[in-house]
């Protein structure tokens, strides 16, 4: 695959070439973080962050989407019928994002597309989106990317991985769209054989900051019903506060509710982020709730991520090692840990 | 620094091994620089995990409503004035409870830390007095620890518990001469243009996530007022005057009620300054009512309260 | 590409209240455009979103069999604000349906064996199409016994009361109609609990499967009486309900172990429910 050296002096020329054929969305301040934001006329990407505050993940599924749109003007011969609220087909194109967050994009994906069903608009987000991805030379310490099959500089989800090596960027293609937009760049030069050799130290001095601290070889052979049982779960879930905030910051979270809105004869069926963390996730109509203990929604999030997930697709955990969970949750509930016990544990 | 550690294992071990108590509520070291977890402990030889540094910043009271064991619970100041509401309003019993009070000195906020820090990673943030030694790839630096007080903190008038049964350590001074309402009279004092604005930047990056909410021990409504559907309240979307009506309509419950322990601010994963809600209505209950929640275990909280002297004038 | 979240539009042409508590109501639907109908071809024992736009959607077993054409039916309990508000609709509204939804009863495994069902309350909707599918004459000869034992709170709570009263007049179908208490005094048919009639009445379990459907406290006695009689955890199929919002096994809330109910179900053996969960 093709690479292409950019100096960073002429980094900004390159975006605005790339403005030609893209909206532009990458890591802009806000306050005290960096979140991924549309990039303005002349405004490039603020790189210097270790990650954003927010997954890249609204950017292919927002918040809150509109789905349909439906009139229910009782003169109107189309009332109550719904129709899809129109495309926006514009290329996007996300610069800046961090290989984690790539790669949770793929595992996200065997969720919407699936051989029975396509999820149009995750689809559609995904597929208008392109991705140009930056290597991490300094990880956090609360990164575990290696434990779970990535790396600080894994291309796996990106069509272009950038790396950067002080005053200019190696940009390697990672998929054929990645290989088309690199190809006849004026602002790329042919990679020096330096510049390969930095990369590569980059990228093993990288990976050396973040030895395995996470165990996961076990979680496919766990017998299930015995896991669920497990006693740790009491131990586990006590701090929890169900806030929602660890679905919401994580990349691979996917989870969402679908609702009405009308105002006088106009409508909209649209479709909002939702967590497993709430007691009206599986509250039935009739009262009934499956998972009103907190202690079933702590444990349902841990068991989907690291062992329903593993058995369904056979693709390994649905965590990216991000981090974000163990920085934010206010609790200060260690995923890394939860994953270490149901690893170890031993069914009698 | 206040080291509570030995007092409060102390105190669980023999609470636990006496059979006053079924279970301590304290906190635990956390896995990450500058954070604690809360934990249960059920038995005595579990004791040495329940640690206290100027990180505990979680309100434990949040984990008390319906509760029906005796629980043996550390608390600072707000912390024990949340637990006086939590009696006021029934959500549990005197009798099942063992008050740890914690005089406090202020808890710090890592957020803080990380700002003075600018983009350097803390690896390691440990106290020695009244410094905060923080280390990190290639650095070490001292800091006084009152650069990074929380918020709520810093303008603080009940360090001391104000209802408990056995006490960590010495009564510490309280503050003189705060001024608790600066930033709302600065709000008050703008038009209403200005006013709109301010409010509509605060909320702006609000992703409905409610972590504010379930961090608040005062919320503990089995359904909250956001998820009812019939009738359905508030929409669940991001539509700006939704967003809205969810942190007014929580702040107006506060009312009252809140002890400004700032569990809120510290769960908003974004950073919204949400007590800026909850200071006005804390304000206007003081002006009106000269009521301060918490403080005093009889009584009840002036909204909902109603007797037939009741001065106002909104109420004849 | 197809929208899996796009309802047919359908127009409701015919509305019955089924109980004496006014609580159930069957609506028959018709497709407003003919050529969404051979689109909606479905199997005994699916479920489809009926859609009210402006309301939301509410997951609901078809009730009609697929071998009566022109139509589908849905018997819809009045419980929530969807339903509720599909209740007070009239006939020639518009509404949505979404579908068909969902795994099937395993018929095909159940040729050439006896087919005991057992159902209480207003679960016997996606029983009436299987009942009707497998009378069907070109399907009937493929089945040996059908036995049902289907009971409710008292007569006025039946579902389906005609129909009933025809299958119990046929040689081809043993029905056990039960109701919990009754002072009716002509009433023809048996007085106890589906567990207990299913006990006295339901023949043995060789070469037979099992169909249950009901609320959990019927299933919850009717398992060991099935047991009793040799029914095995792989002969006996149950159909699951759970908090539904895609239907398509993508947002994640319907969601027992790894297994969606509203995808990899809402069917399943007692086997594979004894291998997952108790979350439902």
């Amino acid at each position: 695959m093709i690479a292409r050296t950019i100096a960073k002096s002429v980094f900004s020329e390159w975006l605005s070439l790339l403005r030609k054929s893209f909206r532009l969305i990458g890591p802009v301040r806000q306050g005290d973080q960096i979140n991924f934001a549309p990039l303005a006329e002349g405004e490039g990407p603020d790189l210097s962050f270790q990650n954003t505050r927010l997954s890249p993940k609204e950017w292919v599924q927002p918040a809150s989407e509109r789905l349909f749109q439906f009139s229910l003007d009782p003169a109107n011969t189309e009332a109550h019928i719904l129709k899809e609220v129109p495309w926006d087909e514009t290329p996007r194109l996300l610069l800046g994002v961090r290989p984690c967050d790539a790669r949770a994009l793929n595992l996200v994906r065997i969720n919407f597309e699936t051989p029975e069903y396509t999820d149009p608009w995750w689809k559609h987000g995904r597929d208008t989106m392109t991705l140009i991805g930056l290597g991490c030379n300094q990880p956090c310490s609360t990164c575990f990317c290696t434990s779970v099959g990535s790396g600080p500089f894994d291309p796996v989800g990106l069509d272009i991985l950038l790396t950067d090596l002080g005053s200019a960027f190696l940009a390697q293609a990672a998929t054929e769209k990645g290989a088309a937009l690199l190809q006849g760049v004026p602002q790329g030069t042919e990679p020096s054989a330096s510049d390969q050799s930095q990369a590569e130290t980059l990228k093993k001095e990288a990976e050396q900051a973040l030895p395995p601290q996470v165990a996961v070889d076990r979680l496919k052979d766990q017998p299930l019903l015995p896991l669920f049982n497990a006693p740790f779960w009491d131990e586990v879930q006590f701090a929890c506060i169900n806030c929602g905030t660890c679905t919401y910051l994580c990349p691979t979270c996917w989870c969402f509710d679908i609702q009405d809105e009308v105002s006088g004869t106009e409508g909209l069926r649209m479709r909002n982020w939702d967590s497993c963390m709430y007691p009206l996730f599986t509250l039935h109509g009739s009262g009934h709730n499956p998972r009103d203990q907190k202690l079933q929604r702590v444990r349902q999030r841990f068991m989907h991520k690291l062992k329903y997930y593993v058995d369904k697709y056979g693709n390994g955990v649905a965590c990216v090692g991000c981090g974000r969970c163990v920085q934010f949750c206010p609790v200060n509930i260690d995923i890394r840990r939860v994953c270490n016990l149901m690893n170890a544990f031993q069914a009698n | 620094m206040l080291t509570y550690t030995n007092k409060i294992q102390e105190l669980a071990k023999r609470l636990l091994t006496e059979g006053k108590v079924d279970l301590v509520i304290g906190y635990r070291q956390g896995t990450i620089p500058m954070m604690n977890e809360p934990v249960q402990v059920k038995s005595a030889d579990q004791t040495d995990q329940l640690y206290w540094d100027s990180f505990c910043g979680v309100n434990l009271a949040n984990y008390l409503p319906r509760r029906t064991e005796r629980i043996a619970i550390v608390a600072k100041g707000c912390d024990s004035r949340n637990i006086v509401v939590h009696l006021q309003e029934g959500q549990v019993k005197r009798e099942q409870l063992v008050i740890l009070g914690a005089p406090c000195q202020g808890m710090l906020d890592r957020r803080k830390v990380w700002g003075r820090l600018d983009g350097l990673e803390p690896l390691k943030a440990l106290e020695d007095g009244q410094q905060l030694i923080v280390e990190g790839k290639g650095f070490k630096q001292s800091f006084d620890r009152s650069e990074f007080l929380q918020d709520n903190c810093a303008i603080c008038t009940h360090r001391n518990p104000a209802l408990y049964d056995e006490l960590l350590g010495d009564l510490v001074p309280e503050q003189g001469g705060v001024d608790r309402y600066t930033d709302v009279r600065a709000i008050e004092k703008l038009d209403p243009e200005a006013r709109w604005q301010y409010f509509e930047e605060l909320l702006a990056p609000c992703i409905r996530c409610y972590a504010c909410r379930n961090a608040c021990p005062l919320c503990y409504c089995p359904t909250c007022f956001v998820d009812e559907s019939r009738p359905q309240w508030v929409g669940k979307g991001l539509d700006q005057s939704d967003i809205r009506t969810f942190h007014f309509l929580r702040a107006f419950h506060c009312a009252g009620r809140c002890t400004d322990c700032g569990a809120c601010e510290r769960a908003c994963p974004v950073g919204i300054k949400v007590r800026q809600f909850t200071k006005k209505l804390e304000k206007d209950v003081w002006d009106r009512y000269q009521f301060e929640a918490g403080i005093v275990l009889e009584g009840r909280p002036p909204l909902d309260a109603f007797r037939p002297d009741d001065q106002e004038e909104f109420i004849k | 590409m197809i929208n899996p979240y796009l309802p047919y539009p359908v127009r409701i042409d015919q509305i019955i209240t089924e109980t004496e508590d006014r609580n159930l109501k069957t609506f028959k639907f018709v497709f407003l455009n003919p050529e969404d109908e051979p689109r909606f071809a479905y199997h005994p024992g699916q479920f489809a979103e009926l859609s009210i736009a402006g309301k939301g959607e509410i997951p609901i077993g078809i009730a009609s069999s697929p071998t009566e054409q022109g139509f589908i039916k849905f018997t819809v309990n009045k419980v929530g604000l969807v339903s509720s508000f599909l209740h007070n609709m009239n006939e020639g509204e518009i509404m949505g349906v979404r579908g068909p939804l969902g795994n099937w009863y395993p018929l095909e495994e159940m040729e050439g064996k006896n087919i005991v069902i057992v159902a209480g309350g207003f679960a016997f909707t996606t029983l009436r199409s299987t009942i009707i599918y497998l009378l069907e004459p070109k399907n009937r000869s493929r089945f040996n016994d059908i036995t049902v034992v289907y009971g409710a709170r008292s007569p006025g709570m039946l579902l389906y009361k005609d129909e009933l009263a025809a299958w119990e007049a046929r040689d081809d179908i043993k029905m056990h109609i039960t109701v919990d208490g009754t002072d009716d005094p002509d009433w023809k048919y048996n007085v106890g609990f589906v567990p207990a009639i299913t006990e006295k009445k339901a023949p043995g379990a060789k070469d037979a499967y099992a169909l249950v459907c009901g609320p959990p406290i019927m299933i919850k006695f009717t398992q060991p009486v099935l047991e009793k009689l040799g029914f095995p955890a792989e002969r006996i199929i149950m159909s699951l309900e759970n908090r539904m919002k895609c239907g398509i096994g993508m947002c994640g809330r319907c969601s027992v172990g790894q297994e969606f109910v509203c995808k990899d179900g809402p069917v399943f053996t007692l086997a594979k429910l004894n291998s997952l969960p108790k979350e439902y």
